[in-house]
């Protein structure tokens, strides 16, 4: 009888610690998610007016859209993109996928020591400026290149390469090689089909984090228009209509520059440039998760 | 590893020199990103200009590490560097937080959709969550004309300095919070299930196991993220900063790798610059040591 009471009650608490933490999550949700949401609906609003367009598109168009295809460089900007996405991505999958594969080989000379040199890129580095300077003693500055060759080898990805490598049974690999298969047919017929999860997962990383980059733009390849990439186009959007809300407050508003970018536009903009981490990222979330665990388990 | 050596038996491998060649060329690339680099710390001694090599530069010795300690400038971005990395770590128990309650959903599908939805943000490129944050936020934003229509006063967090280091925590905790507790998540997956059951059994309801079982298994990789943390005190990173920096906040909002890029590649004192980002990647080891030395004896094992 005691017990069944104590179970009741304990029910009770329970249903009202539930309901708060579903509302909890549900303002979680919100937060996280609303922001989003608001620049998709300012997307695709007409007129703004103030206050609406907040929940649902206020005069719902897709003249913004239709603006957006016919900006200037925009559509060139969205192929440098994809080109920088696509080669970088591959570049660094391919080299990093043999690169931790070899230092799975015991028999490679200096083994330890050239893993050992590859991992303390991740704890020291020259810093900005070095790295500035080296870049542009290498003639890299204006060209595509420098967005695909200095993130070529990546420590962190040699480290969850080699650590997955390492727990595949090594018995296929071996007769392979009494087969007289060498390095190289050994490593794209054996180990890369047999890596395809760690590949995916560094695959999605490497693709995320080359779409997302602007900062190499904005310092290397400024002077190039044709090296301009999407989310950089965006970045300059967002200085000029920082310079026209400064204007705004003072009171001084130079009517060119405020009919050059509206609000839409620079919606679309970023709407354009966030839909496909949006798109992919539901689907290929456990890739993004198997990365971090791999690594946490590495430590 | 222990595996593999199980199964082959034991002999004296050959050296294969054909490895060593066919990571050559990678290794080089290594070596050109991430080594030469290292080499223009020595030109922190000199004064550089552009165009110049090494040996016609006027040596300097450590004079602009003197200017750098005496700076007031260098107090000013210790002291925010140091304000935002603290705030940061005041935030440390949220994604734990998060992944707790998450685990006390029932509904599985819900979970999953919280789940990716928290994550998201963690995959958005700076200039976006800007974009994002600035048509909210700026001064033609959503808020105020929200507040306007209400006849209340404009407000611009965006450019208020006083607002800058719990705002831009705000940011930030937006875009990590939810990816910060994947890990918890995947802590709480692995903790032996007997324990709730014992538990359970012994009259214990949701609340108590959650705090006498879940947390403190979660402790270990808490301590963990904590240790991380303290090793990358000084190192912010400069995107977010960056991205949200304008004059009003500036002398806030500047980071110790934004003081880099101002020095070097906005004013042109290399020299300085290279001085400024050596000093932080001496606090940064240094923390990085300590913090390893702390986990060995915590834990016994490195961080590292």
């Amino acid at each position: 009888m005691a017990k069944n009471k104590n179970h009741i009650r304990d029910s009770k608490s329970r249903i009202l610690f539930s309901a708060f933490n579903y509302l909890f999550f549900l303002l979680l949700i919100l937060f996280c998610a609303y922001p989003l949401w608001y620049v998709f609906v300012q997307s695709l609003s007409g007129a703004h007016v103030a206050g609406k367009g907040v929940l649902i598109p206020n005069e719902f168009t897709l003249t913004n859209y239709v603006q957006v295809m016919e900006l200037r460089g925009i559509f060139h900007a969205f192929l440098v993109s994809v080109a920088r996405t696509v080669i970088g991505t591959a570049g660094t999958v391919i080299c990093c996928m043999l690169l931790g594969y070899l230092f799975t080989k015991e028999q490679m000379p200096f083994r330890k020591l050239l893993y050992r040199m590859v991992t303390i890129t991740m704890y020291v580095s020259g810093g900005l400026i070095p790295t500035f300077l080296v870049i542009k003693a290498y003639h890299l500055t204006n060209t595509f290149w420098v967005y695909v060759l200095p993130s070529l080898v990546s420590a962190y990805y040699i480290i969850l390469i080699k650590t997955y490598v390492e727990q595949l049974p090594a018995s296929v690999e071996e007769s392979a090689m009494l087969d007289g298969a060498g390095v190289v047919t050994i490593f794209l017929r054996i180990i890369l089909p047999m890596s395809m999860p760690i590949v995916a997962t560094i695959a999605v990383y490497a693709s995320v984090a080359q779409w997302n980059a602007w900062f190499d733009n904005h310092i290397y390849t400024f002077t190039r228009e044709n090296l301009t990439t999407l989310q950089y186009t965006l970045y300059q959007y967002l200085n000029e209509a920082e310079r026209i809300a400064k204007q705004l407050e003072e009171g001084n508003v130079d009517e060119r520059l405020l009919t050059l970018t509206p609000q839409g536009v620079r919606m679309t903009v970023t709407m354009v440039t966030v839909l496909p981490v949006i798109m992919i990222y539901p689907f290929l979330q456990r890739f993004f998760i198997k990365g971090i665990m791999i690594g946490a388990v590495k430590g | 590893m222990q595996v593999r050596m199980a199964e082959i038996p034991r002999r004296k491998k050959k050296k294969q020199w054909n490895l060593f060649f066919l990571a050559l060329p990678l290794i080089l690339v290594v070596f050109m990103f991430s080594y030469v680099p290292l080499l223009g710390w020595s030109l922190s001694l000199v004064e550089y200009r552009p165009g110049l090599v090494l040996k016609d530069c006027e040596f300097v010795g450590l004079k602009y590490f003197r200017l750098l300690l005496t700076n007031m400038n260098t107090a000013r971005v210790m002291k925010n560097t140091l304000i935002f990395s603290l705030l940061g770590f005041c935030c440390l128990p949220l994604p734990m937080l998060l992944a707790i309650l998450l685990n006390e959903i029932n509904s599985t599908r819900f979970r999953k959709t919280a789940q990716v939805i928290t994550t998201l943000p963690h995959f958005i490129s700076w200039v976006i969550v800007y974009s994002i944050f600035f048509s909210i936020f700026s001064t033609e934003g959503m808020l105020n004309q929200l507040l306007l229509s209400m006849g209340m006063k404009r407000q611009s967090i965006l450019t208020d300095r006083h607002a800058v280091y719990w705002f831009q925590t705000v940011v930030s905790q937006w875009k990590g919070v939810g990816w910060g507790a994947i890990i918890y998540i995947a802590a709480i997956a692995g903790i032996d299930q007997e324990l709730y059951e014992a538990a359970r059994v012994d009259g214990a309801g949701r609340f108590r196991c959650a705090l006498s079982i879940t947390l403190p298994s979660l402790m270990p990789t808490f301590v963990v993220m904590m240790l991380l943390n303290v090793s990358n005190f000084v190192n912010t990173g400069m995107d977010q900063y960056y991205i949200f920096k304008n004059n009003i906040i500036y002398n806030n909002i500047e980071v110790l790798d934004l003081f880099v890029y101002r020095l070097g590649l906005q004013q042109g004192d290399y020299s300085y610059a290279i001085a400024a980002g050596i000093f932080k990647s001496a606090i940064s080891i240094a923390l990085l040591f300590i913090a390893n030395m702390t986990a060995k004896r915590v834990r016994g094992e490195s961080i590292v």
